[in-house]
């Protein structure tokens, strides 16, 4: 006679050591294995869409910071490049210049956390603390600039809020010669440890035409083998002056596509975003950056759509303007909630502490998803 | 040790007294300092400080912290099984706690001599998976249960290779009790038995590589034993928010962790005096060459703390660099890779010991 | 790669009359608009078709487009009646690296769309949001229920409205303080 068995369900509520941020996961399991994972949102809706039409084009700026807070710069690149799209405005040379190496700056820093939170949630303390010293150094020299560690409004449409502090071209140059033993330091620690690769390796595989039907982008698509990148791909501002690479996963250390793939292709990209940045900061061209800030914001009736490289995928900013100083609609297109689709389908036949590794490899940020 | 002190002051009630608390004394130093040295050394590890304001370089932490935890409201949520519930922290620590009546702190300081001072501590030491499940159970936590059943699949596994190691080496020394093991192994470190043994002969140093293994074997199983990391799963923080004991406070969940610290040493001494000569000083004694032989006892008491510390350092140190295994593999390791050569090492002293 | 006329010329000779016109002058980007329950075979016709192999969805916005007459209701408030509400489809080739923008709208006291899930399993979220901001109803969608805001906010309550009124108590908090 069989025994009646069911499924038990658990919460792994809102507050979690582990989810970044409150997300809720209704996990449906069978002992250890999970049957189900149900994803609930919104514990952290903001209303960002609605204030956007309340208020002028360049007063939304501080708000698009806080969606996705680990990666400012990228978040007010993407909404700057639209804006200037529309009111078909150039910006100086030194402006572009300066937008890039701080975004690459933001893409190292961010990716740090990543990281250090992937680590943690597996149970590696330390690297998680070794990589926020050194996101300490990127955000010092930012707050050198313009006086804000984490949220900082620094893009404007048309220029920048404040122009470089004397001191950020040695302290950048310091960092990123500096910066390159930490990456040393991390693969020693974390990226060929045997327990972690045990952990990560064929766990979560993302098959690449599921993760291009499901809109993944960033490293997600990048770790299933799939060479896309929107710097390179469909470039934007100045990247195609600069010479780098797009690291892919290759299943390395499992199949191609898992965990361990997604978290090489971010540790790879820090590697390619230190070339950047060496390369963009000799060529920093004199120039005021404020001169093509317009006085008045009143684009023209119609809409733009404009895409930016955020370091957790591709970050879409849809504005449909009727005239007016203020937006009509801002649709922000986020990369994590885009990711955070997956979760379910890659869960499936895995046990409660892939839950973990899987979701520290889709790196999402709650601020992002529930804007 | 009665005896010992009953010579030295003269007192039936003194040498009662002092016989009684020295283990208790000892479990609760161990946890006090434990606290703060994992502290401290995680700190330095990490790139950080570590208290440093609570007395001089943060000293005076763990008792602020003790204080505090004496203060706390036990609360207690309706739903749970309350016999289960009070008992649980209670068993825990006593089965901890039990293993400190036969160690052999020095020639003088031991709880009580029996001839079977090894079985009783390997047996008494599984209390703590009865601790466990009622924990886990009574918690009315689902997080808990999680917990709890991990744990008692690890603790109970990794008994086995622990006790194949331990068969392998009472062959060799023919021998259950702690303090002749530790007698056994005279002082100066070449006659210790991770070296082979006090005998100089062939067989001392075809011995050598089978204690090193036996060795890594036995100290790999008493980590999980103890749940630290890397087989920390029970009380994995970023999984199951402190697993089994997630729903106790104050007073009832500093047991816990005086438990654990206690078993730490408690383990570290069995590994010491198996392999690493008990309170045996590796350069000689200091009361045998000023010929003050009174301070032998003392001074071995010295040794035995020293390599309880030492032991208890090295799992500090394994915790905060290696990330932690899935339950699954967890179970791999044991039963697929550490019996399999905790057997044959078995066999190989077993033959070795027969010539 | 193909500019948006030609796509628009292809989409016109399979489909005629679903294809409803494109706008090439407003800026930044050539809009193509169809009719709402035709979107899901004209969505699979673009995916799936060898010369425009749009494989994947960039992003699905719903619109209140406020393009109704303003009238005043039983409590003085200004409500929209008529006009419609639309969806904007950001498609994409990483193939042949080409991009389309298609619209959809639906008269607002009846909006249904037909729902695209099934051809791009990215729009299962967005579709979701789309109903829950703006009140668009995708027929067909295995799972339509609100995402961002909590499951008992209100029926028929959809915050991105233009006209939308903050409702004065929620699970007995009072909201606008």
């Amino acid at each position: 006679m069989a025994l009646k068995t069911e499924t038990m369900v658990l919460n792994m509520g809102p507050q979690h050591p582990s989810t970044h941020g409150v997300l809720r996961l209704e996990l449906e399991l069978d002992g250890e294995l999970i049957v189900n994972v149900k994803p609930h949102l919104g514990y952290l809706h903001r209303c960002f869409e609605k204030h956007a039409e309340a208020m002028q084009y360049n007063q939304v700026i501080p708000y698009t910071d806080r969606m996705d807070y680990l990666a400012s710069m990228g978040n007010n690149f993407g909404y700057v490049l639209a804006v200037e799209k529309l009111l078909g405005i150039q910006v100086p040379e030194r402006v572009e210049y300066i937008r890039v190496i701080m975004a690459e700056l933001q893409r190292i820093a961010s990716h740090c956390v990543a990281l250090g939170t992937n680590g943690a949630d597996i149970g590696a303390l330390t690297p998680f603390l070794y990589l926020f010293r050194d996101r300490e150094y990127i955000l010092s020299i930012i707050e050198e600039t313009c006086g804000a560690r984490m949220l900082y409004n620094y893009m404007w449409v048309g220029g920048l809020s404040h122009d470089i502090h004397p001191n950020f071209v040695r302290r950048t140059k310091e960092f990123t010669s500096y910066f390159k033993n930490t990456i040393v330091e991390l693969d020693n620690l974390l990226s060929y440890n045997k327990i972690f690769i045990e952990r990560t390796a064929n766990i979560g595989i993302l098959p690449a035409d599921t993760a291009i039907n499901y809109g993944a982008t960033g490293p997600m698509l990048r770790g299933s083998g799939v060479k896309f990148d929107l710097r390179k791909d469909d470039t934007y501002s100045i990247y195609n002056r600069f010479d780098f690479d797009i690291p892919v996963g290759k299943g390395l250390q499992g199949s191609v596509g898992d965990s361990w793939d997604r978290y090489y292709v971010r540790v790879r990209e820090m590697e390619q975003s230190l070339r950047i940045i060496e390369q963009a900061i000799d060529q920093i061209p004199e120039g005021d950056v404020h001169s093509a800030i317009p006085k008045r914001i009143k684009p023209p009736k119609g809409t733009v759509y404009s895409r930016v490289e955020n370091p957790r995928g591709e970050l879409g900013y849809f504005i449909i303007s009727d005239g007016n100083t203020n937006p009509f609609r801002v649709k922000v297109r986020a990369p994590s909630f885009v990711n955070l689709e997956i979760l379910g389908e890659l869960c499936k036949g895995h046990l409660v502490a892939d839950v973990i590794a899987i979701l520290g490899s889709i790196d999402i940020v709650l601020g992002e998803v529930d804007r | 040790m009665y005896q010992y002190f009953y010579e030295l002051t003269g007192s039936v009630i003194i040498s009662t007294l002092i016989t009684a608390i020295f283990p208790l004394v000892n479990v609760l130093l161990v946890a006090l300092i434990g606290v703060y040295l994992e502290r401290k050394v995680s700190a330095w590890m990490q790139d950080r400080v570590g208290p440093n304001r609570t007395g001089p370089f943060g000293l005076f932490q763990t008792i602020a912290d003790f204080l505090k935890m004496l203060q706390k409201e036990d609360a207690v949520s309706s739903e749970v099984d309350k016999k289960l519930y009070n008992i649980a922290p209670v068993l825990v620590f006593a089965g901890s706690f039990a293993v400190y009546a036969v160690i052999p702190f020095s020639s003088k300081l031991i709880g009580s001599e029996i001839e079977v001072g090894l079985f009783y501590a390997l047996a008494v030491s599984s209390f703590v998976v009865a601790g466990i499940l009622m924990a886990g159970w009574s918690s009315n936590n689902k997080y808990s249960l999680l917990g709890a059943m991990r744990s008692a699949a690890q603790i109970v596994s990794y008994e086995i290779p622990t006790a194949l190691v331990v068969l392998g080496m009472v062959m060799l020394l023919g021998t259950l009790s702690l303090t002749k093991i530790s007698d056994m192994q005279t002082a100066y470190f070449w006659n210790w038995n991770i070296f082979g043994g006090p005998e100089l002969s062939v067989t001392k140093f075809i011995l050598i590589p089978f204690m090193l293994v036996g060795f890594v074997i036995m100290f790999i199983s008493t980590l999980a034993e103890v749940n630290r990391t890397p087989f920390d799963i029970p009380e994995a923080e970023s999984e199951l928010v402190a697993g089994y004991f997630t729903e106790y406070c104050g007073m009832k969940w500093a047991m816990f962790m005086l438990s654990e610290y206690g078993n730490m040493f408690a383990v570290s001494a069995i590994v010491s005096i198996l392999f690493f000569g008990g309170y045996q000083s590796p350069f000689g004694y200091l009361g045998n060459t000023l010929g003050l032989h009174w301070l032998i006892p003392y001074e071995q008491a010295f040794w035995f703390i020293f390599k309880g510390w030492f032991f208890i350092f090295v799992q500090m140190w394994l915790r905060w660099t290696l990330p932690r295994l899935r339950v699954d593999q967890l179970m791999t390791v044991c039963w697929k890779y550490l019996i399999p050569y905790a057997f044959v090492n078995l066999i190989v002293i077993g033959i070795i010991s027969l010539f | 790669m193909k500019n948006a006329e030609e796509i628009f010329e292809l989409l016109k000779q399979e489909f005629g009359d679903s294809i409803l016109s494109i706008d090439k002058d407003t800026p930044t980007e050539p809009i193509i608009s169809v009719e709402p329950l035709k979107i899901h075979i004209v969505s699979k016709f673009l995916r799936d078709n060898p010369e425009l192999q749009f494989d994947s969805l960039m992003c699905l916005s719903g619109v209140d487009d406020a393009n109704g007459k303003k009238v005043k209701d039983a409590e003085g408030y200004d409500v929209i009646e008529g006009g419609t509400l639309s969806v904007y489809y950001h498609l994409y080739s990483t193939v042949l690296r080409h991009k389309i923008t298609l619209k959809v709208s639906a008269p607002r006291e009846d909006a249904k769309v037909e729902s695209v899930e099934n051809v791009w399993k990215c729009a299962d979220w967005h579709e979701r949001e789309a109903f829950d901001m703006v009140g668009i109803v995708f027929v067909n969608h295995p799972d339509l229920r609100r995402i961002l805001m909590p499951y008992d906010w209100e029926e028929n309550s959809f915050p991105l409205r233009k006209d939308f009124k903050v409702p004065e108590f929620y699970q007995g908090m009072k909201i606008p303080y």
